[in-house]
């Protein structure tokens, strides 16, 4: 972990260090490492700007070129605000109607099962809980997760997926896992993320009911990140939350398994990564450690803006609503053609989900060399060359951790003011001079 | 920069992996078999009473008609993972008092009004947290108007917003990943509202520099202040981090020091001489806690709260001194700079102060400073915006909490440009000049107005002593408990100023935060009122104080 961290801090000194306006043979940095679409140029949604905008500035609410639902629900919205302002701290666990919204949305994703607005907690993005001693983390993993285990005196126990089994989780491996942790920390908490990241895995029923069944029976509380939910682009896979699998397998599961589930504004269609709004949905919670949970929560109110949002996520225009013909064509999202796929020594499991791909490259050896001679992590060296010669910022793989000897990239999918036609030719154009370089 | 200067907050002296984070899960003291079993059933209802102790919703009775079973199939019922047993120990240790069990009484009180059972009292009137704008003061409209432009910029073709704003808003979406307020920024803060909020300090301080690296925007005050206590906790046993707190105190202090497992080190104010801090007292509270813990900081609220006093320039200085010697770093919470009303008092930064002692002091103290825009004359608590400025820390302690603030991304994007408003308001000649600052005086004029009135009308109260607001959102008044009352709370098991607190809630619908939720003397009684509410409501409940007051000291005498 501190390797990851050293890691990931001089990748951090990189990018600032490549801000400095020396010249390069390019104009634009294509930055394709961070999971925030509207900082890669998607719009937001105009629905939930506008409803925010009326809350902020309520004489909107007068404003007849405002469609009537967007200043309908800004009313409702404003209503249930102290003072009728949005400058208000909320009560937990947030804006009563948002946490009401929210448990209707979790109720109908999942096929009827219910959701008790009660035990939903409106938090300042979806980072949520703390953990101390153990806590079984996937690798490879986004390593702010095991990076804020980290800082809370945890001890990550890394589970692997392996590519060669699509980036699953494996039950065996968990064993492995927990059995490694004797004698080193007392786990106490499973961690996954579904969809993956950076895998962009999507977790099958069956697969979650054997994490489920795995976790009832070592006695481990279940963290599920489920951040990436909307982002699912093959066709004929279902999101499939772990709160609906364990409902659906019944007692004694149901009832005992304890779990947290957590939800994000961030990502999505929203995409609304700056307001911060999340929430975490506590099941089978202890109901007198619940009582110390909205302790802590209560010193930490969640921003009113990213509660806005979260209404808007969990409850957005619906047909007939004047809002929805605007709202509909968004869906239409443009999908990354996987032009690394065809190249030489890149090979990728196909993205099913999450909001990033994490292609294997197989680096030439003189590379692979040459970045030893630096000091440095081959992967690292590869993104440093692409970001300085091509002007394209990828995330190197040790970031999130990689079986020993293999090298991935981590990059966001969704680009939405470059072609992908430039992109792909300057990924194509930059590969084959880095095997110029290399030969 | 003298070689001599030793740092004593360097990565030697601290672990960001410490002991006692913020979490709700179990403590490695092995998980007990025998733990406290479910205590639901699966059919429980949902609850609408207050928040605690709620029945669990259950996850079989879905609409699909499955079985409801009352235990597992073989009958046993499962201990839970997570249990009192086997959490963290110091997150039960952790009291919010402003946000406490008084409050939750208050919501449910409210509830039964609304449900049309009869109370002796048409409303419940929270004066028990510093939120502005629930007690209807009203927003900025300047900066309400930047911020709708900001989020639905097609209103910058919308003419009856102001130039002045437009421009604002779109400085602000330029500085914006994607030009949007949806994207992350970077984890320190958009870069052009450090530099504002640096230029801010500038002008503040009389042209003390500041330098915007040493800027980092927050989720509110409280996330910095946190944040800098993660940092400053470590060590064991008579190693361990001790921070010194004025008593009384905001709470969030001492719950994030219960939190972290830090040693909290109490100093009192001095209620005879307005609140005032004294150095004697500072002394005596370190001394004593060098036998058991490692001092490492001091943390004051000026001007204060609850207690609202503002600290003279002289009082400053002797505190700075104070740290220099005794080799503590400075944690200076300033959210009320602008909140300051009596005669003869003025705000004074602990940094500018700092600057103008000369380089003995300002190149070697060091000092977290925190502000916000929960309060002043903004009142947005909402929005969750902040900075901090870090003055002499080390380059590698640096170094390490700006990858701290990292894990958590990055603050509110939405408070991070009302910031930058803040710092940056409209200037005479702009359009929205005149109501700006017709607007600020007015809020600010008001507050002024009730502290006055606060202190006033309470210290017409036989049993009640109140100091001057000078500053703050907050009065603070001691009040006389008679005994038997204190008999009757013991009794009770609670805190006499909670028996007191909760008799007047129950019989007035008035909320007010019993003063043992901030600290006190021992033997000494008060209870916390915000100053907020619109005067004339204001008046009706000093008024009901009062009453309440005197009947209760007759009916307990």
């Amino acid at each position: 972990t501190a390797e990851v961290e050293a890691n990931a801090v001089v990748w951090g000194s990189g990018q600032t260090h490549l801000m400095t306006g020396v010249k390069k043979p390019y104009t634009e940095l294509i930055d394709v490492t961070w999971g925030d679409p509207q900082g890669a140029g998607l719009k937001p949604l105009t629905f939930a700007r506008q409803v925010l905008a009326a809350c902020l500035y309520p004489k909107l609410l007068n404003n007849e070129r405002l469609p009537a639902d967007v200043r309908q629900r800004a009313e409702g919205l404003l209503h249930e605000c102290h003072g009728g302002s949005v400058g208000s701290y909320t009560d937990l666990p947030g804006i009563p109607q948002v946490a009401r919204q929210i448990s209707e949305f979790i109720s109908r994703r999942d096929g009827g099962v219910p959701s008790d607005p009660d035990h939903i907690l409106i938090s300042p993005g979806g980072g949520g809980g703390g953990v101390r001693s153990g806590v079984l983390t996937p690798q490879p993993s986004y390593s702010l997760s095991v990076m804020s285990v980290v800082g809370l005196g945890g001890v990550p126990v890394p589970y692997q997926l392996w590519e060669e089994q699509g980036w699953e989780v494996q039950v065996e491996e968990l064993n492995r896992a927990l059995e490694a942790a004797e004698g080193e920390c007392d786990p106490v908490a499973l961690y996954v993320i579904n969809p993956g990241n950076p895998s962009g895995h999507v977790q099958r029923r069956k697969s979650i009911q054997d994490v489920i069944k795995f976790a009832s029976e070592k006695r481990l509380f279940l963290l599920a990140d489920e951040v990436y939910q909307d982002c699912i682009y093959k066709e004929n896979i279902e999101f499939l939350s772990y709160k609906r699998v364990l409902a659906e397998m019944g007692p004694p599961f149901c009832d005992t398994v304890e779990l947290a589930s957590f939800h994000s504004a961030s990502k999505g269609l929203l995409g609304e990564c700056g307001f911060r709004g999340g929430y975490v949905e506590l099941v089978n919670m202890d109901p007198a450690v619940m009582k110390h949970v909205f302790t802590i929560f209560s010193k930490d109110n969640a921003p009113t803006p990213g509660q806005i949002a979260l209404s808007v996520m969990a409850s957005p225009p619906q047909p007939g609503d004047p809002s929805y013909p605007l709202y509909r064509t968004v869906n239409n999202v443009r999908k990354v053609h996987e032009v690394l796929n065809s190249l030489p020594g890149v090979s990728s499991h196909p993205v099913e989900g999450g909001a990033f791909a994490f292609p294997r490259i197989d680096l030439p050896p003189k590379a692979i060399q040459k970045a030893k001679d630096l000091g440095m992590e081959p992967d690292i060296f590869y993104c440093l060359r692409l970001l300085e010669d091509a002007g394209l910022f990828f995330t190197p793989g040790c970031e999130y951790g990689q079986k020993d000897g293999t090298y991935h990239v981590r990059y966001a999918k969704k680009r939405f003011h470059v072609e992908y036609k430039d992109l792909n030719t300057k990924i194509k154009q930059y590969y084959f001079s880095l095997a110029g370089f290399a030969s | 920069m003298s070689a001599t200067r030793m740092r004593f907050l360097s990565p030697r002296n601290l672990r960001l992996v410490h002991r006692a984070p913020r979490d709700f899960l179990g403590a490695c003291s092995g998980r007990q078999p025998g733990g406290p079993s479910c205590s639901t059933s699966l059919t429980s209802p949902h609850s609408v009473s207050s928040h605690m102790c709620r029945a669990l919703s259950s996850l079989t009775s879905s609409r699909r008609g499955l079985p409801k079973e009352k235990m597992s199939e073989n009958g046993i019922s499962r201990p839970k993972v997570l249990t009192l047993d086997t959490m963290n120990p110091t997150v039960k240790m952790v009291e919010y008092a402003v946000r406490g069990p008084i409050v939750q009484r208050a919501v449910e009180l409210e509830r039964e009004l609304s449900e049309g059972i009869e109370k002796p009292f048409a409303e419940v009137i929270k004066a028990n947290i510093g939120d502005a704008h629930a007690m209807g003061q009203q927003p900025i409209t300047f900066f309400r108007q930047v911020l709708a432009l900001c989020s639905y910029p097609e209103l910058l073709n919308d003419n009856t917003f102001p130039e002045d704003a437009k421009n604002r808003a779109r400085r602000i979406l330029q500085s914006c990943g994607g030009s949007s307020l949806g994207a992350y920024s970077p984890s320190q803060g958009i870069d052009s509202v450090r530099q504002d909020v640096a230029n801010y300090i500038e002008r503040r301080d009389g042209g003390v520099p500041c330098d915007p690296e040493n800027i980092y925007l927050t989720t509110g005050a409280s996330d910095g202040i946190v944040t800098m206590l993660k940092l400053l906790v470590c060590g064991q046993g008579i190693d361990r981090t001790g921070v010194m707190i004025s008593i009384p105190q905001y709470p969030l202090y001492s719950a994030a020091l219960a939190e972290l497992g830090a040693v909290q080190i109490n100093y009192y104010l001095d209620e005879e001489n307005c609140w005032s801090m004294d150095i004697n007292e500072l002394q005596r509270a370190v001394n004593e806690a060098r036998q058991h813990c490692h001092p490492r900081a001091l943390c004051i609220i000026n001007p204060g709260n609850p207690t609202g006093q503002v600290q003279s320039r002289q009082c400053i200085e002797d505190v700075i001194r104070f740290a220099a010697k005794e080799r503590l770093f400075l944690m200076a919470d300033e959210v009320y700079q602008d909140n300051v009303y009596a005669e003869g008092c003025q705000f004074h930064s602990f940094k500018k102060v700092l600057f103008e002692m000369g380089p003995e002091y300002s190149e070697t103290v060091e000092l977290a400073s925190f502000h916000s825009t929960s309060k002043c004359y903004m009142g947005e608590c909402g929005f969750r915006g902040g900075y901090m400025e870090v003055i002499n820390m080390d380059d590698d302690v640096k170094f390490q909490l700006t990858k701290l603030v990292s894990v958590r991304l990055c603050a509110p994007v939405p408070g991070q440009a009302l910031m930058d408003l803040v710092v940056n308001p409209p200037q005479p000649g702009e359009p929205s000049y005149n109501s700006f600052i017709k607007e600020r005086t007015a809020t600010l004029s008001a507050l002024a107005e009730k502290a006055k009135l606060t202190e006033q009308i309470l210290n017409t109260v036989p049993g009640i002593r109140c100091n001057p607001v000078q500053g703050a959102m907050y009065s603070f008044p001691r009040i006389t408990i008679p005994q038997k009352a204190i008999q009757e709370a013991l009794e009770k098991g609670q805190q006499p100023d909670m028996f007191y607190c909760m008799k007047m809630l129950e019989e007035t619908g008035i909320c007010l935060v019993p003063g043992s939720g901030f600290g006190q003397r021992e033997g000494t009684y008060h209870f916390r009122m915000t100053i907020l509410p619109p005067i004339d409501k204001l008046k009706i409940l000093l008024n009901k104080v009062k009453e309440f007051h005197q009947k209760f000291t007759q009916q307990y005498s």
